[in-house]
């Protein structure tokens, strides 16, 4: 008996310690994207392709000779609880550098987190600018990555020459510091405020029957399109009014920055040919890269067994985590170490060949990514044809010209 | 109805005058003992002892033992309604939540240069909104005091009115409850807009001082802790006090049979009144406590789900008890730290069934589960 | 006791009088609007007529198709196709709109499934997947369905060129015309004429004639054509016709202004029906136990996944259109059962006390939620209308009334009329109402309260199931569903007061108008929480709601 007891806290020691020497050797990443509430539909997928890219990361042999290790929370779509998760992840977990957030709200909750503790954060969405942290690198589109080129190819004759703006939105900081940036890009162009509307609905709105009578009284008026900032949910009984409506993309055109393949997953798009999405990555787009990333993908998601299986999709967020970790892998290893202010110098100018299609660059002063901007068309069977892209990727502006007071910004 | 009988016959038992001492000598060493330990000990165990040693306590601690002690403030108040006036009140989370907001206007300016933008009298979010100047409302929110005096009159006046419409109506139960949710849930709607001047669904946030002390400080926040307990006590000897007292009779007989107290010639409204619009000030200050530690406040503070787990913490811990609900908070908001990091998709079944499980079989409490008698 | 017809009955009235409904729609021609389908010979449409020859063979010559394909010269290509008149270009161009032309070396075109040579029209020998579709965009596509629509007015069944016909009206070009007036040449079918000649008027607006121009304006305001009439406001330079055309906007306008009111009306009484839906169940359990369950929104939840289920099990069938059929009782079961098992384990257990049956039922809806989730995942799935639910009916020229929120109409009424059969005609709707007006006395007189108790929450959580089968149909479907509705639901049931099943049908109709002639003036926010501000203020004056059975002490001491 005695022995038997001795043996058994033998075996505990002796799991202990091996666990605490395995602890050692493992380099911790954080992971905090909501995983319940109302963003756990977008920042889900997120949270799969860290872990993939850590699998990843860590089949090639990890990162200076030591796995990776994620450390998962949920912040539970929970703003204040995204600063709690974010300094736990810091302080207690000891993270050497955490992927995470999605909404604007969530990253400036943990902003202050992030530059108290000097911590590292990779934000993969893409946003509204205004914004520059030496904590933080933004692996999403700045609004010249998105939004400015998707109105430019309204105007143009190939885009269908739009003079009148519609532009809806839901009612937080993305849509309305982007339709400021916007208005002033359409003033600049010679588009009279008489032919702008602005309108915002707010989170979850789901009955868009009035909005969709006054998008067709504005777009009597003459060639008029339609951009939105509706975020993720509110998507859909959107563009369902939409078709049932009558309203097509051939008379008024919608183009959306928040809709990618994850969104329109839950939509029937047959009558939504030809509505139109700005983003830097597609899932439809051909080249050896995103073959390979969908396939790895794939196989990920059928391993671990994870709902929706063959219906799962890539975005253009999951693509921005992916490259974002690749990025921040080779800038450990360039800089030898995992110290922040080591990796931060080192970061500046990786590249990494994209599933994209082009080799996207870390700016070396801004902490954004050079991206390329591609303007796809909604197809019948919820993925995205391609129709303009730009040839080669364009350097991110955070803080937006058409901002008045923009221009005495310095980019560290 | 035996009316005449009852007159003459002497009461069978007889009931303990109101005691002088709030508590039993035991219960308040407990209860000096614990604040004594987060007033003391913890700032001691923060500040003097360095970061290395393994006693040291992180300031992830700090701010959640603050956290948690406002939680702790808010369920007593909601105890003072419910547990002793029989009032659900699915709406309280607005008062926490307007007192945040009052505080949170102060700190907002008192960011001062330091924002984004570098506008020295408008806060960011109203430079990205393209407003010239501050809305009315926004007059004189740089002064602490005139603040500090809105953490309580807002919360106070809005419970004051609503309350004598409703009571006045004589709306009670499930009614009151149902306009209670609505009340918080058009005031989110509200808070959301952008237009209405106060973040939005950013809401406040990128403190970076208070009265002049960075927040970033260890000693602020330890002292900003400090606050909080002594909050929590002040309000608990107050509440004591409050139910040991004649006007707490009154409050649960109202409670167990409002009709009858009216037939005795007692106005149950300006009672409910009172304690509806004393429990809302007393959420609003810690609310505004609440925001300095958790660095940001935003309009899902006033969701509808907030208000509920507020009622769930009080009835966790043992409704009536006033020493419960503190309980059932501390017990309720450690589990959801613990829960949200290492089992996540299990918090919000554990959550479920605590309601479930409290209400069905816990009717007390767990401190009903502890003491076995009724507490006066 | 008078024989009461059993419910199994009404329901299967109810069922039927909807079948009708169905099948009548279905088997009516909508104006599916200038969508491809309509013009590129579906399958199953035109009876009359012996379904065209297949046009496999093209006899379009190798350049043309080059330059056709080619972006630079497409353009050009098409106009002078379809000035040409030339029918020989018809299946390219389908097949071009449709996404079914491939990039070779040679040009390959996709017909009925087969791949073949879009010049000689033999069957290809490559492999679909390594070829290079021809990807066009909305510019593109808005020409060639006019192309498509201008060249199917010269051939084809009636039906067809009667579709087309309504395309050129909506969507003239220049390049249209010699198309039209050939067509014009040789028609015989009156309504295809007529739209033709509305056409060609249309066409005439920049003609050197005056007159001509005049007629132009008149058909453009039949037509509602205000942008037409705007772009040649700016370059008009007769007098008369200059009156003409702002004479035509104003017109144009008001027209505009009324459909738009009426569109109102429609949206009001539509987010009425949903509300009714929602919150009748609810009303019922409310008005029998006073209790409120806060899992309502879920039981909303469980119908619409359960329908989600149904669509799941008949996708890839030949009866997919129908499915909907099989989730109306499948999601009534689901809900049913759900909230007999809340009813069960959690409402009945405590009983007489409402404030903690209100929390209990909270706990439940999180459990719920979260244990959709864990099942289901935390993302929307998918729900797709069946065909005749999709589109609209063009009631006004400007009017669309979509078919989806008809069908809610519809649906909701029977649904109303179900309950109250139920509730008036039948053996449990006389204990229902009995126990709701004096729980004591009916008790008294040997009814088995926990019974009708359980039976009744049972049939409002089926009726909740039904509701939350029509919301996945115009919205999402996701384990966080009711709660989009709980305080709504609850807003009606207050204002409508207790007992009555008009009290709730009109808070319901009421709220949903008030709140939707509210929005163009104040917006989506502020009209919500105007409604939630009324509904308390009119509660602090009239507790017992609009329709009232009981009096003001509702609450028991």
């Amino acid at each position: 008996m005695n022995r038997s007891l001795g043996l058994a806290a033998l075996a505990c020691a002796v799991t202990l310690a091996a666990g605490n020497a395995r602890a050692e050797e493992t380099i911790k990443v954080g992971i905090l994207h909501s995983l319940s509430g109302t963003m756990a539909i977008s920042e889900t997928s997120l949270k799969d392709t860290a872990l993939m890219t850590i699998d990843e990361i860590n089949a090639s042999g990890g990162v200076l000779g030591r796995k990776l290790e994620p450390v998962v929370v949920d912040p539970a779509s929970n703003w204040p609880l995204f600063a709690e998760k974010a300094r736990q992840l810091l302080t207690k977990d000891k993270v050497a550098v955490v992927f995470g957030c999605w909404t604007s709200v969530s990253r400036k909750s943990v902003l202050p987190v992030f530059e108290e503790l000097n911590g590292l954060l990779f934000y993969p969405v893409q946003y509204e600018g205004e914004e520059l942290s030496k904590n933080v690198f933004y692996t999403g589109a700045a609004p010249n990555q998105q939004a400015i080129p998707a109105v430019e190819y309204l105007m143009s004759k190939e885009g269908g020459g739009a003079t009148r703006f519609f532009l809806l939105g839901t009612d937080y900081v993305y849509p309305r510091t982007t339709n400021k940036i916007l208005r002033a890009f359409l003033h600049s162009k010679g588009v009279t405020d008489k032919d702008i509307q602005e309108i915002y609905t707010p989170f979850g709105h789901s009955d868009y029957q009035t909005i969709v009578g006054q998008i067709k009284a504005f777009g009597a008026g003459g060639h008029t399109a339609v951009i939105s900032t509706i975020n993720g949910d509110s998507n859909v009984p959107f563009y369902k009014e939409l078709g049932n409506q009558g309203l097509k993309a051939t008379d008024i055109p919608v183009v959306a920055f928040s809709v990618g393949e994850e969104e329109l997953r839950g939509i029937d798009t047959k009558p939504l040919v030809g509505h139109l999405a700005a983003w830097n990555y597609f899932m439809s787009v051909k080249n050896p890269a995103n073959t390979a990333f969908i396939k790895k993908w794939k196989e990920y998601v059928k391993k671990n067994g994870l709902p929706g299986g063959e219906s799962r999709v890539t975005n253009d967020p999951m693509e921005a985590t992916y490259v974002g970790m690749h990025m921040w892998a080779q800038a450990v290893k360039k800089a030898g170490t995992t110290k922040v202010d080591a990796v931060r110098s080192a970061m500046s100018g990786q590249t990494f060949a994209a599933p994209s299609g082009f080799t996207l660059k870390m700016d070396e002063t801004n902490h954004h990514l050079w991206k390329p901007v591609m303007i796809g068309e909604v197809q019948g069977n919820g993925q995205f044809s391609v129709v303009w892209k730009t040839g080669k990727p364009v350097r991110a502006q955070p803080w937006s010209p058409f901002i008045p007071g923009n221009e005495k910004r310095a980019e560290r | 109805m035996n009316t005449a009988t009852v007159a003459l016959t002497p009461p069978a038992v007889s009931t303990p005058a109101p005691s002088r001492r709030l508590y039993p000598q035991r219960v308040w060493t407990v209860i000096l003992a614990v604040y004594g330990v987060l007033v003391i000990a913890l700032p001691m165990l923060h500040l003097a002892v360095p970061a290395s040693s393994p006693l040291h306590v992180s300031d992830y601690t700090v701010t959640l033992a603050g956290k948690i002690l406002c939680y702790a403030t808010v369920a007593l108040a909601m105890d003072l309604v419910w547990g002793y006036t029989g009032i659900l009140s699915l709406g309280h989370g607005l008062f926490f939540a307007l007192g945040g907001y009052a505080m949170g206007m102060y700190l907002m300016r008192a960011i001062g240069r330091d924002g984004v933008y570098g506008d020295p009298v408008l806060p960011d979010f109203m430079v990205f909104l393209d407003w010239k100047q501050l809305p009315w409302y926004w007059t004189g929110s740089n002064h602490f005091l005139q603040q500090a005096l809105l953490v309580v009159l807002v919360p106070g006046l809005l419970a004051f009115v609503f309350g004598w419409f409703a009571f006045r109506s004589r709306i009670r139960g499930v009614y009151f409850s149902i306009i209670t949710q609505a009340l918080t849930y058009a005031a989110m709607l509200l808070f959301f807009r952008n237009q209405t001047g106060f973040g939005g669904n950013n809401g406040f946030t990128d403190f970076k001082r208070i009265l002049g002390f960075p927040l970033a400080n260890p000693l602020t926040r330890v002292v900003l802790l400090v606050l909080s307990a002594t909050l929590l006590l002040g309000a608990l000897v107050l509440c004591r006090a409050l139910v040991l007292s004649k006007v707490g009779r009154v409050l649960t007989a109202i409670r167990d049979a409002e009709d009858r107290v009216r037939f005795c010639g007692y106005d149950p409204v300006s009672f409910k009144l009172f304690v509806w619009t004393l429990s809302a000030a007393i959420c609003g200050i810690a609310g505004a406590l609440y925001v300095p530690q958790v660095g940001i406040i935003n309009p899902s503070e006033m969701s509808p789900a907030n208000s509920v787990e507020i009622a769930i913490a009080v009835a966790l811990g043992g409704r009536g008890t006033l020493l419960g609900p503190i309980l059932g908070a501390a017990l309720l908001h450690g589990a959801k730290s613990v829960l949200t990091v290492a089992f996540p998709e299990l918090w919000l079944f554990v959550l479920g069934l605590a309601f479930v499980v409290v209400t069905r079989w816990l009717p007390r409490g767990v401190l009903g589960l502890v003491y076995r008698e009724r507490r006066p | 006791m008078r024989s009461v017809p059993n419910a199994e009955g009404r329901r299967l009235l109810i069922l039927f009088v909807l079948l009708t409904m169905v099948t009548a729609r279905a088997d009516e021609a909508f104006p599916r609007g200038p969508g491809p389908t309509s013009i590129a010979g579906p399958a199953g449409q035109a009876p009359d007529v012996a379904p065209p020859a297949p046009r496999l063979a093209t006899t379009l010559d190798a350049a043309t198709l080059d330059r056709l394909v080619d972006p630079d010269t497409r353009d050009e290509t098409i106009a002078s196709l379809v000035e040409a008149t030339d029918v020989r270009a018809l299946p390219v161009l389908r097949a071009l709109l449709e996404g079914n032309l491939y990039r070779g070396p040679p040009v390959f075109m996709e017909q009925q499934g087969t791949l073949q040579d879009a010049l000689t029209g033999a069957p290809a020998q490559a492999d679909r997947d390594q070829l290079e579709q021809v990807t066009i965009n909305n510019r593109v596509r808005k020409m060639l369905e006019r192309a498509v629509a201008a060249l199917s007015v010269l051939e084809g069944p009636p039906g067809e060129r009667l579709a087309a016909a309504r395309v050129l009206q909506e969507n003239p070009g220049p390049e249209v015309l010699p198309a039209v007036q050939k067509a014009l040449a040789r028609e015989r079918d009156p309504q295809v004429k007529k739209g033709l000649q509305a056409t060609a008027a249309m066409l005439a607006l920049a003609s050197a004639d005056a007159a001509q121009r005049l007629a132009a304006v008149e058909e453009l305001r039949k037509a509602h054509a205000k942008r037409q009439l705007m772009q040649r406001l700016e370059v008009e330079r007769d007098p008369q016709v200059l009156t003409a055309l702002y004479d035509a906007v104003r017109n144009v306008d008001l027209a505009l202004q009324r459909a738009a009111t009426v569109g109102l009306l429609f949206s009001g009484l539509s987010l009425g029906s949903i509300l009714l839906l929602a919150a009748l169940g609810l009303a019922i359990t409310f008005g029998l136990m006073g209790v409120i369950n806060m899992a309502h929104g879920e039981l909303l939840m469980v119908g619409a996944y359960a329908t989600w289920l149904v669509q799941a099990a008949f996708r890839g069938s030949r009866h997919f259109d129908w499915y909907l059929l099989a989730a109306l009782p499948a999601s009534f079961v689901a809900a049913a059962l759900v909230g007999a098992l809340l009813e069960i384990t959690v409402v009945r257990k405590l009983y007489g006390r409402p404030l903690e049956t209100l929390l209990a039922t909270w706990g439940a809806s999180l459990l719920i939620i979260q244990a959709v989730r864990v099942a289901f995942g935390a993302q929307n799935v998918e729900v797709s209308n069946p065909g005749w639910m999709s589109g609209g009916v063009t009631l006004l020229p400007d009017l669309v009334l979509p078919w989806n929120r008809i069908m809610i109409l519809a649906f909701s009424a029977s649904v109303l009329f179900g309950v109250w059969l139920l509730l008036r005609h039948t053996r449990l709707g006389l204990l229902v109402r009995a126990v709701t007006q004096d729980r004591q006395r009916a008790a008294g007189l040997g009814v088995r309260t926990p019974r009708v108790d359980l039976l009744a929450f049972a049939i409002g959580s089926g009726i909740a199931g039904l509701g939350g089968c029509a919301l996945s149909q115009i919205g999402n479907v996701g384990p966080e569903l009711g709660q989009g509705f709980i305080v709504d639901s609850f807003m009606v049931v207050v204002l409508g007061g207790v007992g009555q099943l008009a009290g709730t049908t009109i808070a319901a109709a009421s709220l949903g108008v008030v709140n939707k002639l509210l929005e163009p003036w104040a917006g989506a926010v502020m009209a919500k929480i105007a409604v939630l501000l009324f509904v308390i203020v009119f509660i602090q004056r009239r507790p017992q709601g609009l329709f009232a059975l009981r009096g003001r002490a509702l609450e028991e001491g």
